[in-house]
């Protein structure tokens, strides 16, 4: 960071008058309180530009439409956090030890299949999964291993896990006061974004209630003892993958958000407290201003709900800060190569919609989990847009435009439709309609006729993917996969055997126990005997289990 | 013996298909728009949703009399959940075929056939290759 | 030998001696219709009369696979070994169906035997063939026999005159009440429950049944001795469904003691004999319709030489005729 550049314009665009434009002196000041990247902000042909483009409210400037901040990227650029994960702790470990040697702070952690469904390693459900898809997690030694030799008081981790997440945040709460950081000094955020589990991921242990009760319970936990950390990441990507529109994704999205600000309004909390630390994610898909217009029709939507609807009064716990990542559905099997493109295209979208962090998809990842080369070549993407394309030199450049600004109208229209529909269905409450809306199926119903839709038209040739149903010809490639060897499930079932052998049985008996029991007692934090158990080695599956005798199962009726 | 009493309901009787997936993967995205394709077709499918185990599925194409199963696979187990469900299905003698659809890469496709896998779907099948190669496979059983 | 060229008397040998693969093709074939639906027919009928048949129906999203779910538990925890036929309907344009009534009964099935069945786009095929399928099941040693339709059409009152209990169900606050009785679902039921019952309005639906129970002239009223209960649940926590269980016991000991099964009984044969003879008169038709006499007559209607009505006489006699060959 420097002093700032002299700046040879206003701002704002010169031809405005802006006397008297009260927003446009607020913006001002704000922009002139920020600290700057140390680069020229002007074209690649020296052509100064200014920060900010059109009419207000500007960016920083309630509602947020034009973005969070009033300088965006002249500050800041997006968080380049790539997801990864797979085979053991020790290999993931080596993998962010990488990362940060390479002057990454953002690690971000996946987890295989039987981690994310509250499953051990030696669980008959585990066969064939361990280790594929991230990492597997069983006990705190596993943790252990993943955060070894980090400083985990100044990293910042991102965990996306959401069933069994109570007991994967205690983990880490765990190692890093055996390692001497109190839990008041980490960083990252957990997603823990249970609902859209029933409506689009299925990741999910228990029925939605006692779900919510475990999320909220750790909202209350995170708010007096983890400052820091975020205790949701209200997703929507997921939402996408599974079929929905862009307006769907956006409003199920947020009323998820709504669902879980009145969860913890009614346990208590402060909104504006909590509603700080709430985050977002989003997909990046392809048709590029629809996308545009969602990330800003995002921001207002939520400023607004927060402000009006649920009485925030701080600006911040009004602020849409959300992660993007480009989306995965989108990728061709066929001539992959091209997906390159796609990535690039949506990536774009993310950075002119203002996003926070951005992950970009690796080209083979219709094939298989990306190579070493396939992900250094979405990273570098998004390093292109970031730094090559100038789109970093103004905020919400697009602000203004008539499409833009009509196909933001058009996101919000329709998603205000959808938080009616549900509203209705809850009798004034999003929490209740959207419990009722999983429960009768309203939910995966939207997203699987939405899904169909969508294949019937690329089915019919109407809508053209390029390499699949045109343009066909040149597949001849056969990209190199990522294969994952059997080892690893072997592996960690005797790691897991050797843990269950050395640890103290008594003690994990006596702390499931008392999991068992504050699961009973709904005015008990959960958070607590969760810590105390992880501690005794307790599984994960274990914990799951502890709270299932008490939650029970959630089986997904048959919405095709 | 003309009497109508023979003749009264016999059709084509349509195809019935157990479509379902196997172990923790919840990708249902594909196998909801493949239960539309094929009912779509005029087939019958009996849904059984997600975190099916290798004896749940046999129990249910047995009780519904199936002319194939479809298993769906996103999550990279299919090398060894798929020889699982084929091992389950000869122990219970249920001769029909075995479809496998999702993220399967092109070198596991023969080794997948070898082992007996009747028909292997990958990532953006048509719908007529689908209805087709599900027809096709019913028909040779 | 595979068992699907086994001929039908194969299959029903095995059958009876517990192959659930042999029940499986065994309904396939009832369902097909056919001669080799008549072979099973006749061959498993020495054997049926045994189960007690449950139907069990309501409006769409009423919870129903989940509380037939538990029923089947609860039936099993019992001692006895529970089918279950859960009908969807096909789509009327492809005859396409998809099934999803299973999922719902995930953690039973392995116990019980469940057949999802489409409609097939005619009732009065599934009017014939859910009697023949409740048959082989009963005879094979399944009791009780549910059958679960999705709906309140003339299909569920069809399929629920198959049926020794009928239990309708309802939710609170979507008017099924009302739409049962228009659908004359009101005249069959046995036992009603009110489903969902912790959702607000339980209470307003569960009057809404007693009073069109106190104005109409229902079954409960033909006989002093039986009065439908109406039953309140909540499938996804399990209250209220021993009390079902315990009053379709109740009902079933009411058929025995006061006669009634025998009427039900009579009047299921009655149904099944009507529905076989319409169907045939309906495929009869249609082959005399096909024939060019037919198209004679009509050609005669064009020209002003006969009167539709007088044709349509003339085929009625030749029909008769030839039925009397």
């Amino acid at each position: 960071m420097t002093d700032r550049p002299a700046d040879t314009t206003d701002g704002a665009g010169s031809s405005h008058d802006r006397e008297g434009d009260e927003a446009y002196q607020a913006w001002r000041e704000a922009y002139d309180g920020a600290k700057l990247r140390d680069v020229p902000f002007e074209t690649m042909s020296g052509v100064p530009v200014d920060p900010v483009y059109g009419d207000g409210p500007y960016p920083g400037q309630y509602p947020f439409t034009r973005g969070v901040h009033a300088s965006m990227y002249r500050s800041r650029l997006w968080t380049m956090r790539m997801f990864a994960g797979f085979g053991t702790a020790e290999d993931t470990n080596g993998r962010f030890k990488e990362l940060l040697a390479a002057g990454g702070t953002g690690l971000s952690t996946a987890f295989d299949m039987p981690t994310l469904m509250g499953r051990d390693s030696d669980s008959p459900w585990a066969l064939g999964e361990v280790g594929r898809a991230g990492v597997a997690v069983d006990t705190l030694a596993d943790m252990e291993d993943l955060f070894a030799d980090i400083p985990l008081d100044e990293v910042s981790t991102s965990m996306t896990i959401n069933g069994p997440a109570a007991t994967v945040m205690a983990m880490y709460v765990a190692v890093a006061e055996a390692n001497g950081v109190e839990r008041g000094k980490l960083n990252g955020t957990i997603q823990n974004d249970i609902l859209k589990e029933y409506q689009a991921q299925k990741e999910y242990i228990y029925p939605p209630r006692p779900s919510m009760r475990i999320v909220t319970d750790m909202v209350k936990f995170t708010t007096a003892e983890m400052p820091r950390w975020n205790p949701i990441s209200i997703s929507g990507y997921h939402i996408r993958e599974a079929g929905s529109t862009a307006a769907e994704e956006l409003a199920f999205t947020l009323a998820n958000g709504f669902a879980y600000v009145e969860a913890a309004l009614a346990a208590g909390e402060d909104i504006n407290d909590f509603g700080k630390r709430l985050s977002f994610f989003f997909n990046s898909h392809s048709d590029f201003f629809e996308e545009i217009g969602k990330f800003r029709a995002a921001r207002r939507i939520w400023a607004r709900w927060m402000k009006e609807r649920y009485g925030a009064t701080e600006e911040r716990a009004m602020l849409c800060r959300f992660h993007t990542q480009t989306a995965g559905v989108s990728l061709t099997a066929q001539q992959p190569e091209i997906n390159i493109a796609r990535v690039a295209t949506q990536a774009l979208a993310a950075a002119l919609g203002g996003t926070q962090s951005l992950h970009t998809d690796s080209f083979d990842e219709a094939l298989a989990l990306p190579t070493d080369k396939a992900a250094r070549i979405a990273l570098r993407t998004q390093q292109i847009v970031a730094h090559e394309t100038g789109v970093t030199n103004v905020a919400d450049p697009l602000g203004g435009a008539p499409f833009v600004e009509w196909m933001t109208d058009e996101m919000e229209r329709q998603a205000e439709e959808i938080f009616a529909h549900l509203d209705n269905l809850g009798n004034g409450s999003i929490l209740e309609g959207v419990y009722a809306g999983i429960e009768n199926g309203y939910f995966v119903g939207e997203i699987a006729d939405s899904a169909y839709r969508f294949e019937r038209e690329v089915n019919a040739g109407n809508r053209i993917i390029v390499g699949v149903n045109d343009f066909t010809e040149g597949d001849d490639s056969n990209p190199n996969l990522l294969r994952i060897d059997g080892a690893v499930e072997e592996y960690q079932r005797k790691r897991l055997d050797t843990v269950k052998r050395d640890r103290n049985q008594a003690a994990v008996d006596d702390a499931l126990a008392r999991v068992t029991a504050d699961a009973e007692d709904p005015n008990v934090n959960l958070m607590p005997s969760i810590i105390d158990a992880v501690r005794t080695y307790a599984t994960e599956e274990e914990i799951a289990m502890a709270m299932e005798k008490v939650f029970g199962t959630y089986v997904e009726k048959a919405i095709v | 013996m003309d009497d109508g009493l023979s003749s009264g309901t016999e059709a084509a009787a349509p195809i019935r298909v157990v479509l379902t997936k196997l172990g923790l993967d919840g990708h249902d995205r594909g196998i909801k728009v493949v239960a539309r394709i094929l009912r779509d077709a005029g087939m019958e499918v009996v849904y059984l949703g997600l975190r099916q185990t290798t004896d749940s599925i046999v129990a249910a194409a047995v009780q519904e009399d199936a002319d194939a199963i479809g298993l769906s696979m996103h999550n990279a187990g299919h090398m060894t959940l798929a020889p699982a469900m084929l091992k389950a299905m000869a122990e219970a003698e249920l001769e029909i075929p075995l479809v496998v659809g999702g993220i399967i890469p092109e070198d596991d496709v023969q080794s997948l056939s070898d082992a007996g896998v009747a028909v292997v779907l990958g990532p953006g099948a048509p719908s007529e290759e689908v209805v087709n190669s599900v027809r096709a496979a019913v028909a040779a059983a | 030998m595979s068992l699907r060229t086994s001929p039908p008397e194969d299959l029903v040998a095995r059958a009876l001696d517990g192959d659930r693969r042999a029940v499986g093709r065994l309904l396939t074939l009832v369902e097909r219709g056919g001669a080799d639906a008549e072979t099973v027919a006749s061959l498993t009928q020495p054997h049926a009369g045994r189960a007690h048949v449950v139907g069990i129906t309501g409006s769409p999203g009423a919870g129903k696979s989940t509380l037939v779910s538990q029923l089947v538990a609860g039936i099993v925890d019992n001692g006895t070994v529970p089918a279950v036929l859960a009908v969807d309907p096909s789509s009327p344009l492809t005859g396409g169906a998809i099934l999803g009534d299973r999922v719902r009964m995930a953690d039973v099935d392995g116990v019980a035997f469940i057949r999802s069945v489409a409609t097939r786009g005619h009732a009065g095929g599934l009017a014939l063939s859910i009697p023949g399928a409740t048959r082989v099941l009963d005879a094979v040693g399944y009791s009780p026999v549910i059958i679960e339709t999705v709906g309140v059409g003339q299909v569920e009152v069809d399929v629920t005159a198959a049926a020794d209990t009928t239990v309708v169900v309802v939710t609170p606050g979507m008017g099924d009440a009302v739409q049962a009785n228009k659908a004359g679902l009101l005249e069959v039921a046995d036992i009603f429950v009110v489903n969902k019952a912790d959702r607000p309005g339980a209470s307003d639906a569960r009057r809404d049944l007693e009073l069109m129970l106190e104005f109409s002239h229902v079954t409960g009223q033909e006989n002093e001795n039986y009065r439908p209960p109406i039953l309140m649940t909540n499938s996804l926590d399990g209250d209220g469904v021993a009390e079902v269980l315990s009053a379709i016991d109740t009902h079933r000991r009411f058929l025995d003691d006061s006669g009634e099964r025998a009427v039900r009984t009579r009047r299921r044969i009655r149904f099944e004999i009507e529905n076989r003879l319409a169907m045939a008169f309906d495929v009869t038709l249609a082959q005399r319709l096909a024939e060019p006499a037919t198209e004679a007559l009509i050609d005669r209607v064009a020209q002003g030489d006969l009167s539709v009505v007088d044709a349509a006489e003339q085929l009625r006699q030749m029909m008769l005729g030839s039925r009397e060959n």
